[in-house]
């Protein structure tokens, strides 16, 4: 294979790759960033995936069902916003019971649909003019699923509001110091709410991807860690939305570059691959955080009582 | 300012109440701010100070009592009401996101800012207000790299931005050089002098003196004098009220006939060129080549502003951090170090005690029971420890006796610490770390938030510890308390010892002006 | 003016409590278990079985009759030992998901002793034992020492071992490993008979490691309780700044816990193969599920070793009623996992009920206040939030 053929079609298979560790990855860097860690994202995907793709089997149409992704998503986030927000229960803990909760029931529900392929699924499409461009058009702008775009596109807004609107000073400031914030006369609560939900919408969208284009039918082993990878995706890019681009890319770019070795490694320890990947990247941030002295938003996981320190 | 016409007060305060399970925090609380004025609340640690403060913030709900602003009554359901009444506090610990900017912080009190880029039209504001009343501001810096004195003026000018005719700080002077000190009495008068008004809360006799136009003491909770600037202020008839008897009798005279005592006995803590490097810090090692002594018998008091090294020297003699250069030697040798080093177990071991700075989550473990809390540090060594086992009817035993030596208030052994008032976990902490006569004693703050009595015993236990020949080492902020209990005076400033002097010799003054880092 | 108006609208204040009394921890326990119950009925119902019939039948396939009850025994075997480990390692605030990965590390060892050396017969099955319990021991350390050393998050890494040491077990069964007689599925070879545990009588209840299990659960409540680790692991669990000052080495004790963790989770993965499947076989079948069930049987178990075992006993019970219920009811096999997380959630959702109650406020509570004369910490004092400098006070704002 010619090199830059290789090249493209890797980048171009990254980018399809990586299009559901961005969505869930933003979704909990917006809620991490909030302050709330929620552990519950491999189990908001799965509910998200089987959801999409129940609703678009039976309404013929994908965007329902895409939409239908992104609901279910968030009502499994409510879940954990209501148990760790106003319960105050240990989040950590909750967001573990909501992925084995949606774990099992994505599988219960999905029971019906395993096996059968989506008739009319979500298409790829080529982007105008740019798609003529020599090399960066086939890399980019081929074969491409909308979501894929919606996904950058997402970073960007999320970076504009988190970092440039007072709505994302409030919600960064709640994940730094909610004492601060109550003491400024503004609620903590409902934003804590809000961008746990948010992260379920979008952890749901990225659900629904798999289910709806990336592989277009429902099955028990469908999420498959994914969901936990972008929980570390998001400390790799040290909670910071375009970090997430970069570093879901990157990600995208190994897992697809090792999967060309396939003639050499035996498929299960390729399959292997992403879990290994993930492991060294946490071990790499921890190392740069080592040096850099930056760490994750001062309140994370902690429960905010006002009157509590 | 205004003598002429009778002014309506600005705030006026009738019969607030509250109670928390076991405490009367405020009792029956009146008081009236003018416009114009510097209104200081005076009164100890645990005098209802800060309950006050929050009331009036709307942080907190008064179970009884009313409030007036401006002659309507006024009912605060979250500081957000009171921000936009004209409230502003300037609270002891400030309400700041460390990793923001400082213009990012001031956004954060504005709910009028724009929703897109709310930094950028803060700017000619904070201008404005730094012009006018002298506050220079970086708007682009990042709150974790202020002073605190830096920090407290962000709070300051937020709460001018924001509108404030009465401005409301509690004990604004703790986290100050005396420079710093004077510079924002200048701006409060300034801010008085347009007719605005100030609530000061202060527990500084002299603070007080110097900038309160009326002076409302509080004691337990309630008011017990009132006193005005126009009449004149005695500074003893103050102390009176707020403690309830005579300061005089309450600092015990020592006498200097220890001096040749103390002078005779063995070194028994000596620190050598300590350094502490501080990575991610802009401003270089936060201990720099510190260089000490302390006797047996001898109480060395470590003053200085907060931040200046105090944490850093406390962390490396007790064990909790090692030094990047230099040598703690303990009694003449170095507890554990090198590969030896196990942390602050070592310390333990050859006999350093520590009454750590932050009692309720360092100094015990709040739901452990009084027993394991008092073996907490021990339970390694005899007689706790049997092999691998810990013999949990010594402890038992141990902690009885040491609950009746210490006068502990606590149902039983097993009650977990943190049901305990905070000077009963004082105590707990004292009985463990002193009752095995420790060669090195290191106490931070140990009063802190105490009350009277409490506070009096602890430091008879710390006096009584160095009459056992201990050495022990002072960390505190009130100065008062550093002088009257120490033999010698050691200044920290930027990380360095840039003075000792003998306590009976240290004149405020000059130790004031070696705090701020002016060598005299 | 203020009081009418506030005394209603914050009537009732959230006390928290010292330590949640026995019979509070289990009423909400078992107040959680009945919703689980409710939504199962409700999902007989749906799927048009009748709730009573099919209860019936559970209950006498899984607890009355003998070789059911044996297999509700036989499924808390792997449970109670992950379920001991993280026990432990929870108490000391490690969170450590990986005891699937760790399970299937420990049949990996027990499998390569099994199949690849040569031992005398009687040393076969304590060979084995070690073996496993080393190598998940060895899988937990990782994690551990990644956390100890370098502060990297043990919740992700200790989840992605698990997804490491199934793709490890499959490449075993389908490659270096596989078995010559292998077509279809993949599995490896037979154990030798030396290398098979005994079972009681007809049934598949393996009961050495059911000893070695209660043997554990005895030996880490002992510890607990007794030992200086023990107080360790306490102490760290509750407060790590407390730990520091008190001398203990977080990182050893982390260290030592997960390991002893993993190990445990290791004993379970030699008791699968050896004493069920004879064999390595397919990680989803190897364990089913076992090591995110024991999360949920430390939990259950708060904090108390001995309670691990009818935690473990309850989750074999669901275990063994999804089997029921698939074969004997042609229900959906998903039916277990979406008990244990519905149970997990409603635990976890219930915990802060035990840790505190609901009381009016009123002005003769002071009366009747605790002994002590003051809270440590009056919500008013503690609006002051974190120290804002470095160096600043951390100690209580002093009001109270």
């Amino acid at each position: 294979m010619d090199i830059d053929v290789l090249v493209v079609a890797t980048i171009a298979r990254a980018l399809a790759f990586a299009t559901p560790l961005l969505w869930a990855a933003l979704g909990e860097v917006i809620a991490e960033r909030s302050g709330v860690v929620n552990l519950g994202v491999e189990g908001m995907m799965a509910l998200g995936a089987v959801t999409g793709f129940a609703v678009a089997f039976t309404t013929g149409d994908v965007w329902w069902g895409l939409a239908a992704a992104g609901l279910a998503g968030m009502l499994g986030s409510l879940l954990h916003a209501f148990v760790a927000i106003t319960l105050r229960a240990d989040a950590y803990v909750s967001g573990l019971s909501l992925t084995m909760l949606g774990l099992g029931l994505s599988a219960l529900i999905g029971r019906a649909w395993v096996g059968r392929p989506l008739p009319d699924p979500m298409r790829t499409i080529d982007v105008p003019w740019l798609r003529e461009l020599p090399l960066l058009g086939p890399m980019l702008f081929q074969g491409q699923y909308v979501l894929t775009y919606a996904a950058l596109l997402a970073a960007v807004v999320a970076w504009a509001m988190l970092f440039h609107t007072r709505g994302g000073l409030v919600l960064r400031s709640v994940g730094e110091n909610p004492t601060a914030v109550d003491a400024a006369g503004l609620h903590v609560r409902p934003v804590r709410y809000a961008a746990v939900l948010i992260g379920g919408l979008l952890a749901g969208i990225g659900g629904g991807y798999l289910s709806l284009a990336y592989r277009p039918s429902w099955g028990e082993g469908m999420v498959n860690g994914l969901g936990w990878i972008a929980l570390a995706l998001a400390i790799f890019a040290m909670w910071h939305p375009l970090r997430v681009i970069v570093a879901g890319l990157l990600f995208g770019a190994c897992f697809t570059l090792a999967f060309r070795l396939q003639t050499v490694f035996p498929p299960e320890l390729l399959t292997m691959l992403p879990y290994v990947f993930t492991v060294l990247a946490l071990v790499f941030t921890a190392w740069r955080r080592g040096r850099l002295a930056f760490g994750a938003p001062e309140a994370l996981g902690r429960a905010y009582l006002r009157g509590e320190r | 300012m205004n003598p002429e016409e009778p002014l309506q007060p600005r705030l006026s305060l009738r019969g607030i109440e509250k109670r928390y399970p076991g405490v009367r925090a405020l009792a029956g609380v009146d008081l009236d701010v003018m416009p114009g004025q510097v209104h200081a609340v005076l009164g100890e640690n645990g005098a209802g100070k800060s309950t006050l403060m929050h009331v009036v913030y709307g942080l907190v709900a008064p179970d009884e009592g009313s409030m007036t602003w401006e002659g309507e009554p006024l009912r605060l359901r979250s500081p957000r009401e009171a921000i936009a009444r004209g409230i502003g506090l300037v609270a002891q610990h400030f309400h700041l996101v460390e990793r923001h900017t400082v213009a990012e912080n001031l956004a954060l009190g504005f709910p009028d800012a724009p929703f897109w880029r709310p930094t950028r039209s803060l700017l000619p504001r904070l201008q404005a207000a730094a012009e006018r009343y002298g506050l220079a501001l970086d708007p682009g810096a990042q709150v974790r790299d202020l002073s605190p004195g830096e920090r407290q003026r962000v709070e300051i000018v937020k709460a001018l931005m924001q509108g404030a005719r009465l401005l409301v700080l509690d004990e604004p002077t703790s986290v100050l050089t005396p420079a710093e000190v004077d510079a924002l009495f200048a701006v409060l008068r300034r801010f008085v002098a347009e007719g605005s008004s100030v609530v000061f809360v202060s527990h500084k006799l002299a603070e007080v003196e110097v900038l309160a136009d009326v002076v409302t003491v509080l004691r337990r909770g309630a008011v017990v004098g009132r006193r005005s600037a126009a009449d004149g202020l005695d500074r003893r008839d103050l102390a009176r009220l707020m403690v309830g008897r005579d300061l005089a009798a309450a600092v015990a005279d020592r006498g200097r006939a220890r001096a040749a005592a103390i002078a005779a006995g063995p070194v028994r803590l000596r620190l050598t060129d300590v350094r502490v490097d501080a990575p991610g810090r802009a401003q270089g090692p936060a201990l720099n080549v510190a260089s000490l002594e302390v006797r047996g018998g001898e109480i060395v008091g470590i003053a200085g502003v907060a931040g200046n090294g105090q944490s850093e020297l406390v962390a490396v003699v007790a064990g909790l951090r090692a030094p990047s250069a230099g040598t703690v030697e303990v009694d003449g040798r170095e507890p554990g170090s090198g590969r030896r080093r196990r942390g602050a177990r070592s310390q333990v071991d050859a006999g350093v005690a520590l009454v750590p700075e932050d009692r309720t989550k360092v100094g015990v473990v709040g739901d452990l029971s009084v027993a394991r809390n008092l073996a907490l540090r021990h339970a390694h060594r005899r007689p706790f420890a049997r092999g691998m086992w810990i013999d949990w009817q010594a402890v038992g035993r141990v902690s009885q006796s040491a609950v009746e030596a210490y006068d502990i208030a606590t149902p039983s052994t097993g009650t977990p610490a943190r049901l305990l008032s905070g000077g009963n976990v004082q105590k707990v902490i004292l009985a463990r770390e002193l009752d095995r006569d420790p060669g090195v004693v290191v106490a931070v703050h140990p009063t802190y938030g105490l009350d009277v009595a409490a506070t009096s015993q602890t430091h008879e236990r710390l006096l009584a510890a160095a009459g056992r020949g201990a050495a022990v080492l002072l960390v505190s902020e009130d100065l008062d308390e550093v002088l009257s209990l120490s033999d010698r005076v050691a200044v920290l400033s930027g990380g360095r010892v840039v003075a000792t002097m003998a306590a009976a010799d240290a004149d405020p003054e000059a130790l004031g002006l070696a705090m701020a880092g002016v060598s005299a | 003016m203020i009081g009418a108006l506030r005394r209603r609208r914050a009537a009732r204040r959230w006390e928290p409590r010292a330590d949640a009394p026995a019979w509070r921890v289990m009423l909400v326990t078992i107040a959680a278990v009945a919703v689980a119950a409710l939504v199962v009925t409700w999902v007989f119902v749906a799927y048009g079985v009748a709730p009573g019939e099919a209860w019936a039948t559970i209950v006498r396939r899984t607890l009355l009759e003998p070789r059911g009850l044996s297999e509700t025994v036989r499924k808390a075997i792997p449970l109670l030992l992950a379920g001991i480990g993280l026990l432990l390692a929870f108490r000391a605030r490690f969170w450590n998901i990986g005891a699937e990965g760790q399970i299937l590390a420990g049949a990996i060892g027990a499998t390569a002793v099994a199949l690849f050396t040569e031992l005398p017969g009687p040393l076969v099955v304590p060979a084995m034992f070690l073996a496993g319990m080393l190598a998940g021991a060895a899988w937990g350390a990782v994690p551990a020492l990644l956390k100890a050393r370098m502060g990297v998050n043990e919740i992700i890494t200790t989840l992605m071992f698990n997804y490491i040491a199934l793709y490890l077990v499959r490449w075993l069964i389908n490659g270096p490993w596989k078995a010559r007689s292998a077509t279809g599925f993949s599995y490896s070879e037979r154990f030798p008979a030396e290398a098979v545990l005994p079972t009681l009588g007809a049934t598949r209840l393996h009961w050495p490691t059911l000893a070695i299990a209660l043997v554990l659960v005895a030996v880490v409540a002992l510890l607990l309780a007794r030992s200086r680790f023990g107080f360790e692991v306490e102490v760290l669990g509750r407060s790590p700044e407390a730990a520091r000052y008190a001398g203990i080495d977080a990182g050893r004790v982390t260290l030592l816990l997960a390991a002893l963790a993993a190990g445990a989770a290791g004993l379970a993965g030699v008791g699968e193969v050896a004493g069920i499947h004879r064999r390595l076989v397919e990680p989803t079948q190897l364990s089913l599920g076992y090591g995110y069930a024991a999360i949920l049987v430390a939990l259950l178990a708060r904090g108390k070793a001995l309670a691990v075992v009818p935690a473990a006993l309850f989750l074999g019970f669901v275990f063994a009623a999804g089997d029921v219920m698939r074969v004997s009811l042609r229900l959906p096999s998903q039916l277990p996992d979406v008990v244990t997380g519905l149970v997990l959630l409603l635990v976890v959702a219930s915990e802060p009920l035990t840790r505190g109650r609901w009381v009016r406020r009123d002005p003769a509570e002071a009366a009747t206040a605790p002994a002590a004369e003051a809270p440590v910490a009056p919500p008013a004092a503690a609006t002051a939030g974190a120290p804002a400098g470095g160096a600043a006070h951390a100690s209580p704002d002093g009001e109270g």
